[in-house]
């Protein structure tokens, strides 16, 4: 029985070689979650960083950040250095909530982060409330991710005696408190408005945006920066190291590492810290040092490039590499690191429909067009599977997408039919990006695998009426053909 | 069941103190009272509304949003199977009808021991470790039917209490704030601009370079 409780993902590594390892140095050090093993192991010393920022100005350090080009980590790829400057001036006081909500189905990245490397994420906090002069910074915690919650509690506390948070920080007049908070279970408390008013005890419910973009007016109506545990978590070694040795990754507009999680369909699942910008899915995929291959010998039939959220791609788009300026024309996105790979055995009606399921379970049902389109989507998807679809079913959803994003949507090119990319993002109806999500999924098994979906919809799987034999006239287009005998 | 006893009321009270506005509180306060009774009930709400300076009903507002609040008993070990995508590519809506049979209930039922409730679950952020099983939040990666049947005998036999505590307990190591190591917890319209930006403004408009 201890094997399987001591199995906390054993397949999680760096990649080492010629990408240096900014955030995952200490995943496999025994004690890295410690103070002692944070200043002892990994890629650098834990806490000098924040010693030598203590050092220079807060505008210095704010520079600096912006400098590298940090993209933020939690999805939508925003520099983190420039929305630290959208807090209006003199507006007091700021606050800081960290985003450890992790919730897009594929993605599993921060939850690592947090258990093996909770001190990494606190000088990350740190260093960006000195920067921007927070006032108070909430590390907001996934609900079901206990282990985390204690391992940075833990380390907190430890931070807090060896006063490296609270007053007078390492003696000097910088002072800020860390406070650990969590959720109880809400995809859409990821999205940084609905955290926000997750954090003032209310429905995670996401605000309009204008007017309330988190930096001017955040939680309780104070400017507030929103950062994802990643992006925070690249700060010591940035301070560390330096701009130059980080932009040494990676291309000019997107420098650094990600971590990816590699799911699905591949012989060697994992988490990985890849260069950013020039490594390929083709590298994730097949790599010895990553992927090792799609699973016993199959073939790839498609992935998604950035978790649930993305448009699908496929085999045509293995050489493109993890960046952003690549990625969005090509009809999809990175969003949080989530590559999921289905093999040539993968049913795309019945990967669609859970994907879609996911959505309308998560929908927070604050906008008519995501709360009754994305349970719709949902009814029909399953009345395919389940035998019962109409021809006029596809045409259906198509519509029900459109009215939750006009116009194209998203989506890669068919060489097959010769339609076009459609460039990321999509247009939403709607108050936040959940909604729209849910047509990608519907939006790329339509372009490609049509007619897994007619198949479908023409077999008839009735459920008889009665257990004796009933003679069924099939030939009309009724729903069920055994209630009209 | 019952309303915050007495230890709970203070650590309670050391909560609300973090945040600068005590309905910020709310979420955390539920989880206590989950992990004082395995569930929230009506008077532990009524009891935090009065903590906290709200209704009852903006209590139950907002836990009713939040699928960790279980606001009927539940079995002592939720076990929640992950069908997401990457779990549903190796066998994770397999696992749940297993799972389902193994237990005797659906998804969403609770054993008439009073021993489990099982759930189907979206991602719980262990996708390359498919597929994911959370007992009352912990993980167990890579499970097959084999070793969920395993697992279950475990719980049941009360072989695992050290690394699974009952419904309702999460983190078992709680954040320490008080004392004079905390900075400075105040409400937002009490609060200025902090002193190391003042002082590094102030260098900056003397020309200074001493910050
Ligand atoms: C539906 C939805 C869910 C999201 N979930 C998360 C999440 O779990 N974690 C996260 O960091 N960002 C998530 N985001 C993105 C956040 O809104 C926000 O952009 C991000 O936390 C900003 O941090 P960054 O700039 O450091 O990436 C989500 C966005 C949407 C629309
Ligand atoms: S799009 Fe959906 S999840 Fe987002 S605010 Fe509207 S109803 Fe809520
Ligand atoms: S899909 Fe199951 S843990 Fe992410």
């Amino acid at each position: 029985m201890n094997a399987i409780v001591n199995r906390l993902g054993d397949s999680t590594t760096g990649s080492g070689e010629d990408v240096p390892l900014i955030v995952s140095s200490r995943f496999t050090e025994p004690a890295g979650h410690t103070l002692e093993g944070y200043r002892n192991s990994g890629s650098y010393r834990g806490y000098e960083g924040l010693r030598s920022a203590l050092e220079r100005s807060p505008s210095e350090v704010g520079e600096i950040v912006k400098e590298a080009t940090l993209l933020g980590r939690g999805g939508a790829g925003f520099p983190a250095g420039v929305k630290w400057g959208f807090c209006p001036p003199d507006v007091w006081p700021r606050y800081i909530v960290v985003n450890g909500d992790e919730s897009e189905p594929g993605t599993y990245k921060d939850r690592v982060l947090m258990e093996r490397d909770p001190h990494q994420l606190i000088e990350g906090c740190l260093l960006a409330a000195y920067a921007i002069g927070a006032a108070q910074v909430f590390l907001y915690v996934r609900g079901e991710m206990a282990h985390a919650q204690e391992r940075i509690a833990a380390a907190l506390n430890e931070a807090y005696e060896a006063n490296l948070v609270g007053r007078n920080i390492l003696g000097s007049d910088f002072s800020v408190d860390i406070v650990l908070t969590w959720g109880a279970g809400a995809y859409i408390v990821g999205e940084e408005t609905a955290l926000i008013e997750s954090l003032e005890g209310n429905r995670g419910m996401p605000r309009l945006k204008p007017p309330f973009f988190p930096a001017a007016k955040g939680l309780y109506m104070q400017p507030t920066v929103v950062n994802n545990v990643e992006t925070l978590s690249n700060l010591p070694w940035l301070f560390e190291h330096g701009v130059n040795a980080f932009r040494e990754t990676g291309t000019e507009s997107s420098p650094g590492t990600r971590l990816i999680a590699l799911s699905g369909h591949v012989n060697n699942p994992g988490v990985f810290e890849v260069a950013q910008g020039t490594t390929t899915f083709r590298d994730l995929f097949e790599s010895p040092r990553y992927g090792a291959g799609i699973r016993n010998g199959h073939e790839l039939k498609m992935f998604i490039p950035g978790g649930a959220s993305a448009p699908w791609f496929f085999s045509e788009h293995l050489d493109i590499p993890l960046e952003a300026r690549e990625v969005g024309p090509a009809g999809s996105m990175l969003g949080s690191g989530a590559v999921v790979v289905m093999d040539e055995t993968t049913d795309a009606v019945r990967a669609c429909l859970r994907l879609v399921r996911f959505f309308a379970r998560e929908s927070c049902g604050k906008c008519t067009p995501c709360r009754e389109g994305t349970t719709w989507e949902e009814q029909i998807l399953t009345r395919i599977l389940e035998g019962h679809g109409r021809p006029s079913d596809i045409d259906l959803l198509t519509d029900i997408g459109d009215n939750i994003s006009p116009g194209p949507y998203p989506v890669a090119a068919d060489p097959g039919s010769g339609l076009e990319a459609v460039p990321f993002p999509p247009r939403q109806t709607t108050i936040c990006p959940l909604g729209p999500s849910s047509v990608a999924p519907i939006t790329s098994a339509l372009r490609r695998f049509r007619s897994e979906f007619t198949d479908k919809i023409k077999r008839r799987d009735p459920i008889p009426v009665s257990s004796e034999p009933v003679p069924v006239n099939h030939a009309g287009e009724f729903d069920s053909g055994a209630a009209h005998v | 069941m019952a309303r915050l006893n007495a230890d709970n009321v203070a650590l309670a009270e050391r909560i609300i103190a973090r945040y600068p506005k005590p309905r910020s509180a709310l979420i955390p306060l539920c989880h206590l009272a989950q992990e004082q009774d395995g569930w929230l009930s009506e008077e532990a709400m009524a009891h935090i509304a009065e903590l906290i300076d709200c209704t009852p009903a903006q209590v139950l507002g907002t836990a009713s949003f939040y699928e960790m609040f279980k606001l009927h008993p539940v079995g002592r070990y939720c076990v929640n199977v992950c069908t997401n995508i990457s779990c549903q590519l190796l066998g994770g809506e397999e696992l749940l009808e297993h799972a389902e049979e193994t237990l005797g209930v659906r998804s969403g039922g609770t054993t008439e021991d009073g021993m489990f409730t099982l759930e189907d679950v979206e991602c719980v952020a262990a996708c390359t470790e498919a597929p994911a099983v959370q007992v009352n939040y912990r993980y167990f990666h890579r499970l097959d039917t084999e070793a969920f049947d395993e697992l279950i005998s475990a719980l049941r036999a009360g072989e695992l209490e050290d690394s699974v505590p009952p419904h309702g307990t999460l983190a078992k190591v709680r954040q320490e704030l008080d004392g004079d190591r905390v900075a400075n917890i105040t409400a937002p319209q009490d609060q200025s601009k902090p002193v190391w930006i003042e002082r590094a403004e102030a260098a900056a408009r003397s020309g200074g370079d001493d910050s």
